[in-house]
Parts: structure tokens; sequence; C-alpha cells
């Protein structure tokens, strides 16, 4: 079979708790543009129970085609049998490029996927293109910590994978006038891929703290603050805004946070989406944990402080006037 | 109990950079370590050992240089260590590494008997893919446990294993069959220092050596042959750049304004999940 004979772009549609991942739209909205720059055409695959109701979503988002595999077997997920599933449907349609949201789920899905079709997959990208000679997928990827940007290319065999980093692509807007097509794949369930059993999920949401290399939002603490009164605003601020308390260096010396709260060189790399740096001046042991945090809003007196060369945006001034400030505008705001 | 770890050696990554010439990365001068998730997943074994019984084999593939990561992990008491190095598997991707490692298990499994479990760290930190675990899980068709933090229990006559896994919203707990594989998180343990009988024994004890033809390797799925990536091109990501800088009365209702507009900061302060679970 030759590499023309496979088509379209196809991108995984996750679901959990009976929700649609946003990344999958994401992806629907990118596959459109690639799909549009190859002339071809862009497909869905839902695997599930009960999932079916969300096709019409996939394609009001961009999708022509969306391949359904929906029964009580696929409940939850498990290794095994979603990527024996994924695989049957590739392997029926012959998608040109197979795209996957590189959350926990879709990474541990898509080696699996790779592995058994034998296809070239690129981790984690933050850009894709088609090269306009060869027409291949261009997917561009941080490597090295994020020191070095890759670009990535499938020099031989069908499809090319990538797994995509969330939030990275623009969610289309979607239109709820587009028509497309359903298919519904039966994979039936193999008893003796059924290996692993879930026993219990124990949700964040029941928990007192969570890692901060999980948290959204992380309230940092530094020199400038570490001290008990400091302490008390920064969790003041963490409880207006639903975050997580960590720090530079000074604030595990005086005992106000433990050392696996301690961000850093020495300490802990976090990728948070909101990053409050509050009275840090941001010395290169601490940039390195947390420069890559989607929202940097720093705060601090000294206005020459290295920290604001990284943040979105910078507060001079002192703590002690800022942050009562602070949560009180995000009151007025939020309506909380 | 036979466990396998499977360890990459690495360049510490702070210190890489770019040749801007040659379009390369400068690897003269940047120190190799072991690839810091493969101690957690070292660590997790001695443990498990420790408890259950058995040994630990821990397994690299790379350049004869790798040796050297291979005698840290016995110094830290792994039982051997095995170095699979071959010109033939220069340039290859997770595809071909994966075949590699999977061949590479059915030979130990030959010498050293059955291997009930493999732990791999998460993800290199050179590469970061986290692929290679999951490709070597699907090749040698047994389940694939990733961001495992804690090992409840193993159930050596019944081949079961409990473990606590890490997802996007909380925290999973599963039951598998042996043989497994399972992929760890970096502060799921502290690695133990090596003791001074371990670096003794690490420098005395042989590691072995192996290569494509003695792990029975098809000469078509390692390396460059068996990989169907390739890097078009590397180049250093732009710097970050610091927003407005806000000064006096105004300075907190301006940064709101700036930050009230940023999806990021729009989807944890409205979003359903929020920041955290303390509102």
């Amino acid at each position: 079979m030759s590499d023309s004979d496979w088509k379209d772009v196809l991108v995984f549609i996750e679901v959990s708790d009976d929700k649609v991942q946003e990344v999958g739209f994401e992806l629907l909205g990118e596959a459109r543009k690639l799909a549009t720059k190859l002339g071809q055409n862009v497909s869905a695959i839902i695997i599930g129970y009960d999932v079916e109701k969300f096709a019409k979503d996939c394609i009001s988002n961009g999708a022509d085609t969306v391949y359904i595999v929906d029964d009580p077997g696929y409940k939850d997920y498990l290794t095994k049998t979603y990527s024996k599933a994924f695989v049957q449907v590739v392997e029926k349609f012959k998608p040109d490029i197979v795209l996957i949201g590189a959350t926990p789920l879709g990474r541990d899905l898509s080696g699996a996927v790779a592995t058994v079709l034998k296809a070239g997959l690129t981790a984690d990208c933050t850009g894709l293109d088609i090269d306009d000679k060869t027409l291949k997928l261009l997917s561009t990827r941080p490597t090295f910590g994020g020191n070095i940007m890759a670009t990535i290319y499938c020099q031989k065999g069908k499809p090319q994978m990538s797994t995509v980093r969330p939030k990275v692509m623009k969610m289309p807007d979607p239109d709820l006038s587009r028509s497309g097509k359903v298919i519904k794949e039966h994979v039936s369930v193999d008893p003796k891929d059924l290996t692993v059993k879930i026993l219990q999920f124990i949700s964040d949401d029941c928990r007192d703290q969570i890692e901060i290399e999980h948290a959204k939002v992380l309230i940092a603490g530094g020199r400038g603050c570490a001290s008990p009164a400091g302490m008390e605003k920064l969790k003041e601020l963490a409880k207006t805004i639903g975050g997580e308390i960590c720090g530079s260096r000074p604030m595990v010396e005086n005992g106000l946070i433990p050392s696996n709260r301690q961000v850093g060189q020495t300490g802990k790399t976090v990728v948070p989406r909101v990053y409050f740096a509050v009275g840090i001046s941001g010395a290169i042991q601490h940039l390195v944990g947390m420069q890559n945090s989607n929202v940097i809003i720093a705060i601090n007196t000294d206005p020459n402080a290295p920290i604001f060369k990284v943040a979105t945006v910078s507060i001079v001034g002192s703590w002690q006037n800022a942050i009562p400030k602070i949560i009180e505008e995000i009151k007025k705001r939020t309506g909380r | 109990m036979h466990i396998a770890v499977l360890i990459k050696q690495v360049p510490d990554t702070q210190e890489v950079k770019i040749d801007p010439e040659k379009n390369t990365i400068v690897r003269a001068g940047v120190e190799s370590i072991v690839n810091p998730f493969d101690l957690n997943a070292t660590e997790m074994a001695l443990q498990l050992v420790e408890k259950y019984g058995g040994d630990v084999s821990v397994l690299t593939m790379g350049p004869p240089q790798a040796e050297s990561a291979l005698r840290e992990c016995m110094a830290m008491g792994a039982t051997r260590g095995v170095l699979i190095t071959d010109r033939n598997f220069a340039a290859a991707d997770t595809l071909a590494t994966s075949y590699t490692l999977a061949k590479t298990i059915e030979r130990l499994e030959k010498d050293f008997g059955k291997v009930d479990l493999i732990i791999c760290g998460k993800q290199a930190v050179d590469g970061d893919t986290a692929q290679t675990g999951p490709g070597v899980a699907t090749r040698l068709g047994c389940d694939q446990i990733t961001y495992a933090t804690e090992v409840d229990d193993i159930n050596l006559s019944q081949k079961t294993i409990k473990i606590k896994r890490r997802l996007a919203k909380g925290v999973q707990i599963i039951q598998a069959q042996l043989p497994a594989l399972l992929t760890v998180e970096k502060d799921i343990n502290e690695p133990r220092y090596a003791s001074l009988r371990g670096i003794v024994r690490a420098i005395r004890e042989p590691v072995i050596e192996w290569n494509a033809a003695t792990i029975n390797a098809d000469p078509e799925q390692i390396g460059f042959k068996g990989s169907p990536t390739w890097v078009k091109r590397i180049f250093t990501p732009p710097p970050r750049e610091g927003g407005p800088k806000l000064e006096g009365q105004d300075a907190v209702k301006q940064a709101l304004d700036v930050v009230f507009e940023n999806i990021y900061f729009k989807e944890v302060i409205f979003g359903e999940e929020g920041g955290a679970c303390k509102l």
C-alpha cells in the first residue's frame, strides 16, 4: 500500500466524567488548518460508553466525519482496550495524520497505539505545520527541559502521529450549521484485555493539599515576605483564588513551608496556569523552576528585580499594600 | 521476584546549548547524569526487593560510556547492570528504542529468569517524550501503568500488583497483573546514596554488555532504519519577554485588567475545575 492511500487528519476526542476534554476541540480547529493545506478532510474518533451524543459537538468544531466506538466495555479507560479500538479504526480508515491531546491519558494511549501501528509519534508538540514540498506533518516541540525547540517529521510510514499540549492551540468558534457523517464502529472488548482493575479514585477535590507540581495556581513567597505575617497574607490570597502555597529557599529556611514546596533548581519545577511571585527577586536558580508558567504575576518593591523580566505583569510595590487590593479586586470581579 | 529497571544516561539539561553555526546540540563539556526519574525507578525496585525478595537488573541502551550510569545504580544496590550498545542503534527514536529494550528483556529472561516487573522513569529529561515505557509494555503485551506513585501491595502467588497512580484530577488505585510495566513520577521517593560497599562492588563487578546480535534484534527495526521520526531542525526558543511594569496607586487594578483578559487566568478563575479545592 502506498503512502498516498492514507488521507485525512484524525483527532482523538478524550471523554472523561461524561465531558469532552477541551483539547479535543482545540485539535479539531488545528486539524482543519492542516487538512485545508493538504486538501483533505478532518475526522474525529470517540471511544467510550454513551458517547455518541458528543458527535455533533465534534462536527460543529470542525470534524467532517466522526467515528464512534461505543460500548459499556469502554466505560473506563484501559490502555489495552482503548488502544485496540483505536488501532482498528486507524487501520480501517487510514488517516494521514493522527492528533491526540498530550494529557496523561492521551500520552498513555498514544505510545501504545503508535507501537502497534509502527507509526512515528512526536510527543507533546506546541506547533504543527505542513511542509510545502513534501506535504509531511512538521511537529515542533520543546525538548531538553524547554531549552531547545525541535521540529520533527516522519521520514517514512503512515500515519504521522503527534500528541499536542493542551491550551496551546486556539479553540475554534463552533459552527452549529456544519454537517458531517457519524460512523459507528463496533470493536468488541476482549475479556483477556481486562487485566487492569480500577479499585478507587481519590479526587483532588477531596484532598486538603495538592502537590505543587499539580496545582493550577501557585502563590509563591520569597525573601521579601518570608515572615509569619507574610505567610498569613499569602494564605489569604491562596484561599481567595484557590491556590497552593510554595516559595523560594528563604521560605523553607524560615520554616514557613516544607522543602517539598520549594520551587527552583534545588526544589521543584512547576508549570502552573498562574504563578504569583510575591517578594521574590528572581535569581536564575528560582526562575528555572517556574519560568514556563502560563501567567506570572510578580510583586516586588525593587523596580529592577529580575523576576519582572519573565512576568506577564509586574506590580512595583510592597506585598503589604498589593495583596489586600488584589484580594478585594478579585472578589469584586468574580462576585465571590 | 525479578525486577528490570530501564534507565537512560542524559546530558544535564540545564547546560545544554545549540551550536549556532552547525545547528547541532553541543554535548562537549556537558556532564552526563542518570535521568533523574530513573533514579526514582531504581529506588522503587530496591525497596520492593527488600520487602519481597529477589533481584534487580538495570538495563540501558546507549554508547559505551553509558556504563557509568549502570554502575551508579549498581552502587545503589542493583544486582546487575546490562549495557546494550551497538553502532547500529544510533539515531533510534522511541519506536526503535522500545523494540530494542523489549528484545533485551527477552534475552534477560533467558539468562536470569522471568521478569515480574519492569520499572521506568516517567520520561527522560532530555527528550521528555514519555513514550518508550508504553512502547516496551505494548511490545511485551503486559499491563502498562503510567504515572505510578506508590506500590501498595504485590501478591506473588496471585501474580497481582496494587498501585496508586497520579492522574490529572486525582489519584487512581488500580490492580494489575504481573508481569507489568510501571513508569514512575519523580517525587515518589528519595533515591538512596550509594554505600561504600556498594561503590566497591560496582567497581569490581563486570557490567554485562550485549549488542544487536546478542539480543537477536531485527536490523530493520533498530537505530535509524527502525525509526520513523527524524529531526528536521533545532532552534533556541525566543526568550520570554516581560509584560507591563505597573507602579502607583492603580497598579493592582491595572495589573488585574491585564490578567483578566488572559485565557489561562480566566480558565482558573472562572473554570469549573477552579484552581484547587479550598474555595
